[in-house]
């Protein structure tokens, strides 16, 4: 088939800073809350990306993070509860030509917004999907969320929360998203490289950001971060490098019997080469590694699971559009309203 | 053989059977033809929700209903003159709508002792008397059949489907209709089965051959062509238009047109026509629900294409929310529900027109939009063009109501010379220097329209409330109340931006019928029969429903009573009798059909006798 092949322009005339993508607006998320590192990163990397600024949409639903449109100095949509990904998608199957981003969370994305959001993946539209979880309802003041833990105190599960949790990363995965990754509100250099990553990706990038709600349920993930801990118990993925951990690089990650399991490098039984090399196009490998989240005991695994290429949604419509074209020549009305049978009155 | 052929003025026929029995295809095929013959026409698919219902039963009969005449064809006619019965099924079910004198064409070999035990018959009712009253053609169309194709070796199965081009070439015979639409449609149909080919043309032929040279029609009918205005036509169904007027409306727009929907009966033709469309510019994007279909559209509209999303009453439900949106951010945006009886699934594949209030009001906060609807198959196409104007120029959503019998049904179309189509071109906002997101035109308030991919003019719009002319998220009162009052004073000025509305027959009297929508065929018919007797009616049809047009108040005041007939309990009666405080009475049959003529009459000699 003849194809068109779309690229979001990137010729700037000018160079952007981070201070080019800031709005006007007073940012009115609580002090201390992950969202500001988000935004600063998200400034940050857009400048880098070689995209006149007036091509950047940025869409989101409801919910805290949902506001981040109105921080952005570019265009945005600020719509409603859920539909981020679908509005965006009208969007960018518009004007193929803009570099469209969603800001949504773990209510608005996986809640309310589940339907659109597995089905922009399987159809692998062109659009960035940051997904900030902070597994807790902020703006509703503290309701348990679809990734709020088994068991979690919340003010609408106050004999403790007796959902199972989304593992996002796993949904995504499910859906057959091209790019899925996972990263933190503070762990500033990997969230701006995953960014960078997703941005750069062409079809439906999703990003799973773990961020800090100060107020209804500080510390979700201090252990993944704070610096005491976070060696011990989170696992960076890197495409063709093993899997190590620990704060003296002494652990790593074995698949036996099609499991991961942790196995320590500083007994002679094991050394880098027997572990398991991470593979950024194997969706298999990546729901098993995604599991490991599931397994009491194991790290938890952050950086890109998958990056694989699939045909691209828009680039597909493009295509039917300009072959139809070239089978039928360039349509007028006067051939539209006169196909068929039609007969002359005098 | 010298048969008499008698002049007709306008005949109803009805094509009945089992849902698998083709009636659809010959109702279509028929009327293909009879629009080659210049008659005016009328059409009424009337079919089941299931798709292939057991054999046999009354609920899996599939009718298709023609008017045509050589006058004025308003409606698909109340009641048929020939009712084509596959089986007994299908004659149990339409009788009641058969003339008392009508014929009845009936496959005698559907007849069968099943099928009659089906249908609820004890007795077979082509042989124990109780058609007296009908004239009754008992035929065996299918041994008929199997006789035409015997030499053929075709499977029962395959030979049993042709049996509907046996009626159908046998109508064309009975009312002098061409065979050569037809014959094209098999040929091209059937183009890779050759075998199929033969088959049908000859069963379609050995139809038209059996009424000639069988004894037992003396007759063949003709009904000339209608005196329709001088013009190119072409049959149209109303959901054919709608698609047809959305890809104008693009096209004058110089605008790429953005379809987000989901499927639902009996709105899902307009998807599927214009998916057929690419050439065109047209991006139909099937959603995963109703909601993606009306969102998706919002921000293809932001982006810059002009914005459709197509659905039926219980999808309009769930549109609703994201029609607040589309109001908040003004944006242009067309919304057409092709209503079906509810509430809930209520009755998928019947007409109502349930969801006016719906469309008024179905929306939290206050939230005006322009509401119209189209009154014919035709007219889908003027009115959704209409829609597409205003939405354009007033940067607004816009609900167009039509119907599952409007969608379904068809008429002659006068194509109109798309040159004579007023030119949409919207003007997009490119000056940084003056750009504010909601500085509105002084004239219409319209908020410009920036697009994504201006240098410049960077701006957020969304759902929570704006300062007027910034364009900020604005929490102050004063501001709400503003934004408020702008917003429904926007929607308001459009009544200036409308024509006046108009009346058919005198413009005052003693009483004056108000329909909207597809009665329109209905009450114009009641209302001429009922003038033609001298009475003093008249006929008002309202498409603009908000606005109402201007003069609408001054009319509805010069008659002494005022009937609104609808397929609802009253919804527009309730909007009248709300703006106008007229004390207006109406008429209302919630059946999933549409409003026969003859009802409309009977309401109206009511109200003139002095009943209420």
């Amino acid at each position: 088939m003849d194809t068109v092949e779309h690229d979001v322009q990137s010729v700037p005339s000018v160079k952007y800073t981070a201070r080019d993508f800031q709005s006007d607006q007073d940012v009115r998320w609580c002090p201390g809350c992950g969202d500001y590192a988000i935004l600063a990163q998200v400034q940050r990397v857009l400048p880098e990306l070689g995209i006149p600024k007036e091509k950047y949409v940025i869409v989101s639903g409801i919910g805290c993070s949902s506001r981040f449109p109105y921080y952005m100095s570019t265009y945005g949509v600020h719509g409603i509860h859920g539909r981020a990904t679908a509005i965006a998608t009208g969007v960018k199957l518009a004007n193929p030509d803009l570099s469209v981003w969603v800001a949504t969370g773990d209510g608005d994305g996986l809640s309310i917004g589940g339907n659109h959001l597995v089905h922009i993946c399987r159809r692998n539209v062109d659009v960035n999907i940051l997904l900030f979880n902070n597994e807790i309802y902020g703006l509703t003041k503290g309701q348990y969320s679809p990734t709020s833990r088994y068991g979690q105190i919340t003010r609408s599960s106050p004999m403790g929360n007796i959902d199972h949790p989304f593992n996002p990363v796993l949904l995504a995965l499910g859906a057959e998203a091209t790019f899925v990754a996972r990263t933190m509100d503070r762990d500033q250099k990997h969230l701006h490289d995953v960014l960078k990553r997703a941005a750069e990706h062409k079809g439906t990038s999703f990003v799973e950001i773990y961020q800090n709600c100060v107020v209804f349920n500080d510390g979700a993930f201090a252990i993944f971060t704070d610096k005491e801990t976070k060696d011990e118990n989170v696992v960076y993925l890197e495409h063709g490098k093993p899997l190590i951990f620990g704060k003296e690089r002494d652990k790593g990650i074995r698949l036996e019997n099609h499991r991961p399991v942790v196995v320590s490098l500083k007994d002679g039984k094991y050394g880098p080469d027997d572990l398991l090399h991470y593979d950024e196009k194997d969706p298999g490998l990546a729901y098993t590694v995604a599991l490991m989240s599931n397994y009491p005991g194991m790290p938890r695994p952050v950086g890109v699971f998958v990056d694989v290429q699939r045909n691209v949604y828009e680039q597909d419509l493009l295509n039917q559009i300009k072959s139809a074209k070239q089978k039928y020549g360039e349509p007028t009305l006067e051939a539209l309203f006169n196909a068929g049978d039609t007969w002359e009155i005098k | 053989m010298g048969k008499s052929v008698k002049d007709l003025e306008d005949v109803t026929i009805r094509f009945a059977g089992d849902s698998g029995d083709g009636m659809q295809l010959a109702g279509t095929q028929f009327t293909t033809a009879t629009a080659m013959v210049g008659n005016d026409l009328s059409t009424f698919p009337d079919y089941p929700a299931e798709i292939r219902a057991p054999a046999g039963t009354t609920y899996g009969v599939s009718g298709f209903q023609i008017r045509f005449g050589a006058t004025d064809i308003l409606t698909p006619g109340d009641l048929c003159d020939v009712l084509v019965a596959m089986n007994p099924a299908a004659l149990k079910v339409n009788l009641k709508l058969l003339r008392p004198g009508g014929i009845i064409i009936a496959n005698v070999d559907g007849f069968t002792e099943k099928n009659l035990k089906l249908a609820g018959y004890t007795s077979n009712p082509l042989e124990d008397g109780s058609l007296r009253q009908y004239e009754v053609y008992p035929i065996n169309i299918t041994k008929l059949t199997e006789a035409t194709l015997e030499d053929l070796k075709l499977s029962p199965k395959v030979v049993d489907r042709t049996k509907n081009f046996f009626a159908l070439g046998l109508m064309f015979w009975m009312f002098s209709r061409p065979m050569e639409p037809t014959i094209e449609w098999i040929t091209k149909r059937f183009a890779k089965e050759p075998a199929l080919v033969e088959a049908n043309l000859r069963v379609l032929r050995a139809g038209y051959h059996y009424g000639d040279s069988t004894e037992i029609f003396t007759s063949r009918y003709r009904v000339k062509p209608a005196p329709l205005p001088p013009g190119k036509y072409r049959n149209i169904s109303g959901n054919e238009a709608v698609a047809l007027g959305l890809i104008a409306a693009a096209h004058r727009a110089h605008l790429q047109l953005f379809l987000g929907s989901y499927p639902i009966t009996p709105a899902s033709d307009i998807l599927h026509e214009l998916s057929r469309y690419r050439a065109y510019d047209v991006k139909t994007f099937q959603a995963e629900d109703e909601i993606a279909g009306i969102t998706s559209a919002i921000g293809a509209s932001f982006a810059g294409a002009l914005a459709a999303t197509t659905t039926s009453g219980p999808g309009l439900s769930l549109k609703l929310e994201a029609l607040g949106l589309a109001v908040m951010t003004e944006l242009p945006l067309i919304v057409i529900d092709v209503q079906r009886g509810g509430p809930s699934t209520g009755l998928p594949t019947k007409t109502e027109q349930g969801d006016l209030l719906q469309a008024m009001y179905g929306r939290h906060g206050e939230a005006p939009l322009p509401v119209l609807a189209a009154r014919s198959p035709a007219d889908c196409f003027d009115t959704v063009f209409e829609g597409a104007r205003i939405a354009l120029k007033y940067m607004t959503p816009v609900i167009v109501l039509t119907d599952g019998y409007l969608g379904n049904g068809s008429e002659p179309w006068r194509i109109p010379n798309p040159n004579d189509l007023p030119d949409l071109t919207p003007s997009f906002s490119t000056d940084p220097s003056t750009f504010k997101p909601y500085l509105r035109d002084e004239k219409t308030l319209a908020r410009p329209w920036a697009l994504p991919g201006t240098p410049g003019l960077e701006h957020r719009i969304g759902g929570l409330e704006k300062k007027h002319i910034d364009g900020t998220i604005s929490y102050d009162p004063d501001n709400h109340d503003l934004m408020v009052r702008l917003r429904e004073e926007k929607i308001e000025r459009i009544v200036n931006d409308i024509p006046p509305q108009t009346v058919d027959g005198d413009e005052e009297g003693e009483l004056l019928v108000v329909g909207w929508g597809s009665t329109y065929g209905a009450i114009r018919s009641a209302v001429h029969r009922k003038r033609s007797e001298g009475k003093s009616v008249s006929h008002l049809h309202i498409r603009y429903l908000n606005p109402f047009p201007r003069n609408l108040g001054e009319i509805l005041y010069r008659f002494k009573h005022i009937l609104v007939v609808e397929i609802n309990r009253g919804q527009l009666l309730k909007l009248l009798r709300a703006k106008y405080l007229v004390p207006a009475l109406g008429y209302h049959r919630v059946a999933g059909l549409p409003i026969p003529s003859v009802n409309i009459e009977q309401r109206i000699d009511e109200i003139l006798r002095g009943e209420r």
